[in-house]
């Protein structure tokens, strides 16, 4: 078998006396999606900063793509971010440019294509996250849902074999959220990228992951396809799973169909 | 209340941590330094068009009100003067005063302390902020080196446009001091230049000169420092902000001082 996208050996980091991460250990395969799951606190964040070496472990190795990230010197990094693609939770645009510019920055930064190529480049992709003719828009000017999509745009503008998202449908409503699992679903099936998306949505977690790893108060609780997940949960999963908030006797997609009508999806 | 070992603790704590942002500080110049130099052979060259963009922000847009407070300044120069040698009846000397005071301390005193509160608060403010968004982490895992990216077009701005705007305050003081002299002792503004052209040596204006390169170096390493070290949400990027402002116009101040102690004396 090849060898893994990412491989997470033995990762222990300490925040002072805080241990936030404690001994974890996962791997991802070449087009495969790992969903990162855990309520709020649990570490999913810092474990994303990890893979992407924006933080350093106390113990333990992270290899990316064949490097090991935080003993590789910096021009090996860079050559392995530039096959990673990075979608952060609040989008990250750069707000002095407008999202054309934002899609175009990578390739302006690490290619010498022309401008008519770039061009073409950008308009490819944002037909990809469905803002074709938003270019010209500022991210102030855009609404949640699009601001998650022109940063996927972004993200994948440099046909990256790994992708990073973040809480990719976090605070959004429960038809835009759809949207984006569905957008990162056909990101893989057109691009044929590793995937790793880090989300407290349980829904959307059992809806696009290959493969899930539960975090609880730093360490793997769980992990497994979701199918193994239903069908084995252990009791600490089920609790954890319960402890997520629930509205009772609300149901979100009837409500949203009385509300708008047709116009729901 | 606190003891004197808690506030002996608190006082190392503040020395460690001020020592530490001096020490980020000269590692920010390095590094703006280094990719100066080597940015254009690794293809990732320093921003000209940006930085152009900033030097436009820092100088041009700042002329109207340099204008402004530099003939305040001049005629308040004249003013005084004028009272203090009235008292030995050699008004006619003033010309000395003012010349030597506008071009050596207040042409670049004044001009740094209007610069670091409209642009090093503006500097330290959008890097901030850009912090906050994760958009300096969106950078990093972009490949893109943040200080090549974000520190060193301001940081030239600021080096070529404060010598630039201290020489314009120079002239616009002086100007309105010539003014006021003509006005009060009808001295009449050509004799007025000629008594200056004797007067003023280049040695005073690049005095002034220097001083203000020093000064901008000291504008923008404090406000990249201090919006680099935001923490919290927005609450932070005003507290950076006022912080950043507050520091920069002691620092003027205190290196004036020493200036003046070292040179003029
Ligand atoms: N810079 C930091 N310094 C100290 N502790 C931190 C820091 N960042 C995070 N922590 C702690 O690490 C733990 C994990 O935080 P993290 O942000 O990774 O959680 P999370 O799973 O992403 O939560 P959320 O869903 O709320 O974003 C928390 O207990 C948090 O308090
Ligand atoms: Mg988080």
């Amino acid at each position: 078998m090849a060898e893994p996208v990412i491989t997470v050996d033995a990762l222990t980091t300490h925040y002072g006396a805080q241990c936030v991460l404690r001994d974890i250990n996962l791997a991802v395969a070449e087009g495969e999606i790992l969903v990162i799951m855990g309520g709020s606190g649990s570490g999913k964040s810092t474990l994303l900063y990890h893979l992407l070496g924006l933080l350093e472990p106390t113990e333990g190795a992270i290899r990316i793509l064949g490097m090991d990230i935080n003993r590789c010197s910096n021009r090996e990094l860079e050559d392995v971010r530039r096959h990673t693609g990075v979608a952060f939770q609040g989008g990250a645009l750069f707000s002095s440019l407008s999202v054309g510019d934002n899609i175009r920055l990578p390739l302006e930064e690490h290619t010498g294509l022309d401008r008519s190529t770039i061009d073409i480049m950008v308009r490819m992709k944002l037909e990809v996250v469905e803002l074709a003719g938003r270019e010209h828009l500022m991210p102030s000017q855009l609404s949640g849902g699009m601001v998650k999509r022109a940063a996927l745009a972004r993200a994948v503008v440099m046909d990256p074999r790994l992708l990073f998202c973040d809480e990719p449908s976090a605070g959004l409503d429960p038809v835009v959220a759809a949207g984006i699992d569905d957008l990162i679903l056909k990101l893989r099936e057109a691009l044929g990228m590793s995937i790793v998306v880090v989300t407290h949505e349980l829904e959307s977690a059992f809806k696009i992951a290959d493969r899930i790893v539960v975090l609880d108060q730093g360490a793997i609780l769980a992990s497994g396809s979701p199918a193994e997940l239903r069908a084995h949960p252990s009791d600490k999963l089920q609790r954890l799973f319960n402890r997520q908030p629930e509205i009772p006797d609300f149901d979100a997609d009837a409500y949203l169909h009385r509300l708008m009508g047709d116009a729901v999806p | 209340m606190a003891t004197l070992v808690d506030r002996l603790e608190i006082i190392g704590r503040r020395t460690v941590s001020g020592v530490a942002e001096v020490g980020l500080a000269g590692a920010l110049l390095a590094d703006t330094l280094f990719w100066l130099v080597v940015g254009p052979w690794r293809r990732q060259p320093v921003r000209l068009g940006a930085a152009v963009q900033q030097m436009a922000e820092v100088g041009v847009y700042a002329l109207p009100i340099v204008t402004v407070l530099g003939l305040t300044i001049g005629v308040m120069l004249a003013i005084q003067g004028i009272y203090t040698l009235r008292n030995f009846g050699a008004e006619s000397h003033v010309v000395v005063g003012i010349a030597l005071s506008m071009t050596r301390e207040f042409g670049p005193l004044i001009t740094a302390v209007l610069v670091a509160g409209r642009s090093g608060s503006a500097l330290a403010a959008r890097l901030a902020t850009m912090r906050i968004n994760q958009e300096v982490d969106a950078l990093r895992v972009m490949g893109i080196d943040p200080v090549r990216y974000l520190v060193a077009p301001p940081l030239l701005g600021l080096l070529v446009m404060l010598p630039a705007l201290t020489v314009f305050t120079d002239g616009v003081g002086l100007l309105g001091a010539g003014l006021y002299v003509d006005n009060e002792l009808g001295m009449g503004l050509v004799p007025y230049a000629q008594r200056l052209k004797d007067v003023l040596k280049v040695d005073d204006v690049l005095h002034g000169v220097g001083k203000s390169v020093i000064f901008a170096l000291l504008i923008a390493l404090i406000g990249v420092v201090n919006g680099a070290g935001v923490t919290g949400g927005a609450e932070g990027v005003g507290r950076v902000t006022t912080r950043s402002v507050v520091q920069a116009i002691s620092a003027i101040v205190i290196t004036d001082m020493l200036f003046a102690f070292a040179v003029t004396r």
